[in-house]
């Protein structure tokens, strides 16, 4: 910038008014940062609204045209499933936000389950592809704001988690294994919406925990736990995982006794 | 009988050794034995840097007392950050690091005695090779016969072996006391056999499920397709012991497409519309067993991988487990809630002597 603006005084004999003005590069940039800024912060705020607010015709054409463009191969034209993928009648807009939004559809290939991977839509694409699955039959739709902001009971939230989710997920959310190279992933680092979409719709081999199970405020409360356990870190120093005896076993089993037998021979040897 | 390795006493007790070695050959036979093995003796002392070079001595002992010094350091750091370090209730950084600090300081104030004691020994201390001989176990025959007279002595002072009526009361006596203890440690026992308690459960007839932890009844019509439910009997918040209990009544309740169950014809009246209630507890060692995988109808056990298929009134199809899950009868009341029809009808979890 410094070089820039030097060059322009030596070619213009110093003239310092205008657009050749030392500081006029720095405004210009200011003026840029804050113009996107407050674009984006404008597009994001209209496209959380759009969450709550009314589907449009435009939205649901759009969507459908995704639809057929990247779903169809295995869900058919009409969504009403193949032999290689399931009629997505009744799945509602939460399962579509849920899968399209963590990347887990499209497949990138067949195996035990769906993988986490970066959303290969924009999140207007995925709300209209959710908006177009939503208008062919009735299901979960999309949460609510208000259940997403993590400011419920994190204590109830803890024990509704350790009874209906702890046993796949670890009691720390850490994940675990299942059956036949099935996994219940780690839920570090997961949205809220994208957790409380998982539970409304059950994706892959998760049961349903519907709002007559528990309830949207309990699911706030589970929320909430998620999110207080992301953001306090582990009193007892480094959690390995939060994967229990395993990792802290392999760890002691093999840096504790390794240090012990360390020292051993160090005693026992002969000094030179 | 400790002796120093000096040039010729070590050699003298080798010697002794060769003696012994050589005296086993066998008489009367020309062969020698020539691989016997033959007692090497001590290696030859070999000095250390220390001892052959001074400054290196003078180094070794600057690390020793560095080392101490550490120690002193280590010690006197916890104390200052026990005291330095004001523990905030509700923040857990604060007790973090205290905690780090002083296992710091109390962990250099030991390794720092220790390495140091160690160092020092294998530097500076006297490092000669020794050999210890073993001291004789039996003691001198004038020790034995006193030993003896002064039992016989007592014997015939405090007349233990003449007053016969004295030596069986104090053993009776010495029988007798431990018996409270017995009986009092027993009594904290289970009154009567373990095993009654674990033949049945606290699920009785139309006794409402309800959802754990909350304590809710459940409508038949609550539970959707593809949902699990984890359902703990009406009334065991307000139980004494609701962890005992919970332990034998947990139950898992599950909602299939009716066309999906192969239900035994005994049991065709224990599920409500494809609605059925199995127990949680595994009946190979006791673990919750609560992975239900939704498309595979499959129910797994986090602790050794027993798998249950739901749809065939959950038999084992993998694991250590040896029994199917006992299932409850279900069946729904005039709310629409649902009911249990009965207790389980066969003891729930791991098997036991008793259990028939």
């Amino acid at each position: 910038m410094r070089t820039l603006s030097s060059q322009a005084r030596g070619t213009s004999n110093g003239r310092k008014s205008g657009r050749r003005h030392p500081l006029a590069t720095v405004s210009l940039i200011l003026v840029g940062l804050l113009t996107t800024g407050g674009a984006y912060a404008m597009f994001s705020s209209t496209a959380s609204a759009e969450t709550n607010t009314a589907v449009t015709q435009t939205m649901v054409d759009e969507g459908q045209k995704l639809f057929a463009a990247n779903c169809a191969t295995c869900h058919g034209l009409s969504a009403a499933g193949t032999e290689a993928g399931p009629s997505l009648y009744g799945v509602g807009a939460a399962s579509v936000h849920f899968q399209v939004g963590t990347g887990r559809m499209p497949l990138a290939a067949s195996g035990p389950q769906g993988q986490k991977k970066p959303p290969q839509f924009t999140d207007e694409q995925t709300l209209a592809m959710a908006a177009y699955v939503a208008s062919l039959a009735p299901g979960p739709e999309i949460p609510e704001e208000r259940w997403l902001q993590a400011d419920g009971d994190a204590t109830l939230g803890a024990e509704l988690f350790r009874v209906n989710c702890a046993m796949c997920h670890n009691v720390a959310g850490a994940g675990g294994a299942l059956t036949e190279g099935k996994y219940a992933p780690a839920l570090g680092g997961v949205q809220p919406v994208h957790v409380y979409e998982a539970m409304v719709t059950g994706p892959q081999n998760m049961p349903v925990f519907s709002d007559l199970n528990l309830s949207p405020q309990e699911k706030a409360d589970i929320i909430t736990y998620l999110q207080y356990l992301e953001n306090n870190p582990s009193p007892g120093g480094a959690d390995l995982g939060s994967l229990g005896p395993v990792s802290e076993g392999l760890f002691i089993w093999i840096f504790g006794l390794g240090a012990l037998v360390g020292v051993t021979i160090w005693i026992a040897s002969k000094a030179n | 009988m400790a002796q120093h390795d000096t040039g010729e006493k070590s050699a003298a007790a080798g010697s002794a050794v060769d003696r012994i070695e050589s005296s086993r050959v066998s008489p009367g036979t020309a062969i020698e034995v020539s691989d016997a093995f033959v007692n090497p003796g001590l290696p030859p002392h070999r000095p250390r840097v220390t001892d052959l070079n001074p400054k290196k001595a003078k180094q070794a002992e600057r690390r020793v007392y560095t080392l101490f010094y550490v120690s002193i350091i280590g010690s006197v750091a916890a104390v200052a950050a026990y005291a330095a370090i004001p523990l905030v209730p509700g923040d857990n950084a604060t007790l973090r690091l205290s905690t780090a600090l002083l296992g710091l300081g109390i962990a250099l104030g030991l390794l720092g005695i220790g390495i140091g004691a160690v160092y020092w020994a294998k530097t500076l201390m006297k490092a000669e090779e020794m050999v210890e001989m073993r001291h004789p176990t039996r003691g001198s025959d004038e020790t034995r016969e006193r030993a003896v007279e002064i039992f016989q002595l007592g014997n015939e002072e405090s007349g233990f072996g003449r007053r016969a009526l004295i030596r069986n009361s104090l053993i009776g006596a010495l029988i007798a006391t431990p018996i409270p203890a017995i009986v009092l440690f027993r009594d904290l026992g289970p009154a009567g056999s373990p095993a009654e308690a674990l033949m049945t459960t606290m699920w009785e007839k139309d006794m409402r499920l309800t959802r754990d932890p909350t304590g809710t009844p459940i409508r038949a019509s609550e539970v959707t397709l593809g949902s699990v439910f984890h359902v703990i009997p009406d009334g065991l918040l307000d139980k004494e012991h609701k962890l005992e209990e919970k332990a034998k009544a947990a139950v898992l309740l599950i909602r299939l497409k009716p066309e999906d169950i192969n239900e035994l014809p005994e049991r065709a009246g224990w599920s409500y519309d494809g609605i059925v209630a199995y127990s949680k507890i595994c009946t190979h060692v006791g673990c919750p067993v609560a992975l239900y995988e939704q498309q595979t109808h499959h129910l797994l056990c986090p602790c050794h991988q027993s798998t249950f298929d739901v749809t065939n009134h959950c038999e084992v199809i993998f694991g250590p487990a040896s029994r199917p899950l006992p299932q409850l009868p279900i069946s729904v009341d005039s709310d629409g809630y649902l009911i249990a029809q009965s207790d389980f009808l066969e003891p729930i979890g791991p098997s036991f002597w008793e259990r028939s």
